[in-house]
């Protein structure tokens, strides 16, 4: 257990984006319903925009970054016009197996724009360790921590402070109630799925540095995001930041201890688990409205 | 103010609404009566834009708003508090009501939202020392307080109440009907339907039976009150048939 303290860096690392990915579930979920199997594909589509803009284009990091969330922000608008929305007063199970199928078109897309190599993105800034409290931090893992705290910050700032955020939440409550305020819910749902998009993109480009990138990276990604967001209590934002980097922990001290190759073994073990002993996750509420 | 003509309204090809025609003028209160399955509601549902599969016309301050969506009647001045409260249960108090004033605080008539939400939490003090709680958590008499509130956020021309008695206690009823007299007395709008029909009549000034989608008789509630067929129907006085299993 000598390199505890490095395995925990390494699961919380991975962790934050797993929170992000699970936290784009969330804001879907939670406006419509709607488990979003698309959530990986932004993923995959931050990192690949980035790369093109950083490595084809040249364009500067500090450019290239905002650039790449509002492409793939929407993208994910456009999901929900395209796709969802004309199918909107169809079951749930419908609309879901709506994003599977644009998962795959995406991939596809994808597949034929940037090609089946893999590819790969230096560091944002340099690659001199640092160590930390026994362990070795890159810069990277600092700006994943980072951009992943002013993330969490953010979005809790505009569902709990602003009208638009509360409207949201209202929504996600009870959609006819909140078009009764003057509330409209399709373009709530449409903000939901772009927002989704922002915060897909910024796990991709943030993790893109540390991993290799190709067309698919967000499948896996997007997996773990949700197992992490199952765990939390799907569709609770707090719980899918603590599902995160608790999955992102376990599963690296995990490998760590036993062996990486049973890495993904672990992460959908505990998916079961939780769905076995807790379906509601960790800070899932049973109903506890009163009527 | 609202004049509905000749609504039909359909629920998967049923008739619910079979060519009602009501007005409500400013400054009067109106009672919708009716048993349960009369099509009170879906008249509601049909004048605040949340039925639409619906024929006829309904016009609000002189503006047509019939097929209107739901979300736009609120901008002219038309708010319903829909039945079972429909609050946003996991929002605060406080966040309710800010959800009432959406678009009031967007138009920001020289008020700000603070002072809306003080001035409201006067008028309501129960709710003063729940404005952090959960809605969801709320007893139901509370609940009801927070959704006429929020309803009164936007300081809306026409109020519609949905059933505002609806499964509350006694005495709980009784300080519901007291803030709809409040009301009244301010000079508000207000259309109430309601099952209570002895206590919308009494506060209301006119009044309108629905029975199975059809407007079946309207007039004075005072008129109202002495009608045999209400009396019989709602007002349980039927004296002549008792209906002994219940």
């Amino acid at each position: 257990m000598d390199h505890l303290a490095q395995f925990i860096v390494a699961g919380l690392t991975t962790g934050s984006i797993y929170a992000l990915i699970a936290l784009g579930f969330c804001v879907i979920h939670n406006a419509t319903g709607i488990v979003n199997f698309a959530q990986g594909d932004f993923i995959s589509l931050g990192g690949l925009v980035i790369f093109t803009l950083l490595m084809g284009l040249k364009v500067p990091l500090i450019i290239a970054f905002p650039i790449s969330v509002i492409a793939v922000t929407i993208v994910g608008a456009l999901l929900e016009r395209v796709a969802i929305r004309p199918a909107r007063s169809r079951s749930i199970v419908i609309l879901v197996f709506i994003t599977i199928g644009a998962s795959i078109f995406m991939r596809g897309v994808f597949k034929i724009l940037w090609g089946k190599n893999q590819m790969g993105l230096p560091p944002f800034s340099g690659e001199t360790p640092i160590n930390f409290a026994g362990a070795t931090l890159m810069p990277q893992n600092l700006w994943i921590f980072g951009i992943t705290l002013i993330s969490v910050i953010g979005l809790h700032f505009f569902f709990s402070r602003t009208r638009l955020g509360k409207a949201m939440r209202a929504t996600a409550c009870n959609p006819r109630a909140a078009s009764l305020m003057g509330v409209n819910v399709n373009s709530m749902v449409l903000l939901s799925f772009a927002l989704s998009g922002a915060l897909g993109a910024i796990a991709g480009i943030i993790i893109v540095p540390i991993t290799t990138l190709s067309f698919d990276i967000g499948v896996m990604l997007g997996l773990k995001g949700f197992a992490a967001a199952v765990l939390g209590g799907y569709g609770n934002s707090l719980g899918a930041v603590l599902g995160g980097l608790l999955l992102g922990v376990l599963e690296s001290v995990g490998a760590g201890v036993i062996s990486s190759t049973y890495k993904d073994v672990i992460a959908f073990g505990i998916l079961l688990l939780v769905l076995f002993i807790k379906p509601s996750g960790l800070l899932g509420r049973g109903d506890t409205e009163r009527l | 103010m609202l004049e509905v003509e000749n609504v039909h309204a359909y629920y998967r090809g049923n008739e619910a609404l079979k060519g009602v025609s009501l007005e409500v003028g400013p400054g009067e209160i109106i009672a919708l009566i009716g048993a349960n399955g009369a099509g009170k509601t879906t008249l509601l549902n049909c004048i605040s834009g949340l039925h639409t599969d619906m024929v006829g016309r309904i016009s609000f301050g002189g503006a047509d708003i019939s097929g209107a969506p739901a979300h736009k009647l609120v901008k002219h001045g038309l708010v319903q508090c829909p039945e079972n409260r429909q609050l946003f249960g996991s929002m605060t108090v406080q966040e309710n009501l800010e959800m009432g004033a959406y678009l009031w605080s967007e138009q920001n008539r020289g008020e700000s939202l603070s002072k809306r939400l003080e001035h409201m939490l006067r008028k309501f003090p129960v709710l003063k020392s729940r404005r952090r709680q959960l809605a969801g958590t709320l007893s139901g008499g509370e609940q009801q307080m927070v959704a006429i509130a929020r309803g009164l956020m936007s300081d809306p021309k026409l109020l519609m109440l949905d059933e505002p008695s609806l499964g509350l206690a006694p005495i709980i009823v009784e300080e519901v009907f007291g803030i709809i007299k409040e009301m009244r007395n301010e000079g508000r709008t207000i259309l109430l339907v309601e099952q209570n029909a002895i206590a919308a009549l009494d506060l209301s000034d006119r009044a309108y039976l629905l029975e199975t989608g059809s407007v079946t008789f309207s007039g004075p509630s005072k008129v109202f009150m002495k009608d045999a067929r209400v009396r019989r129907a709602y007002l349980g006085k039927d004296l002549e048939a008792p209906n002994s299993s219940c």
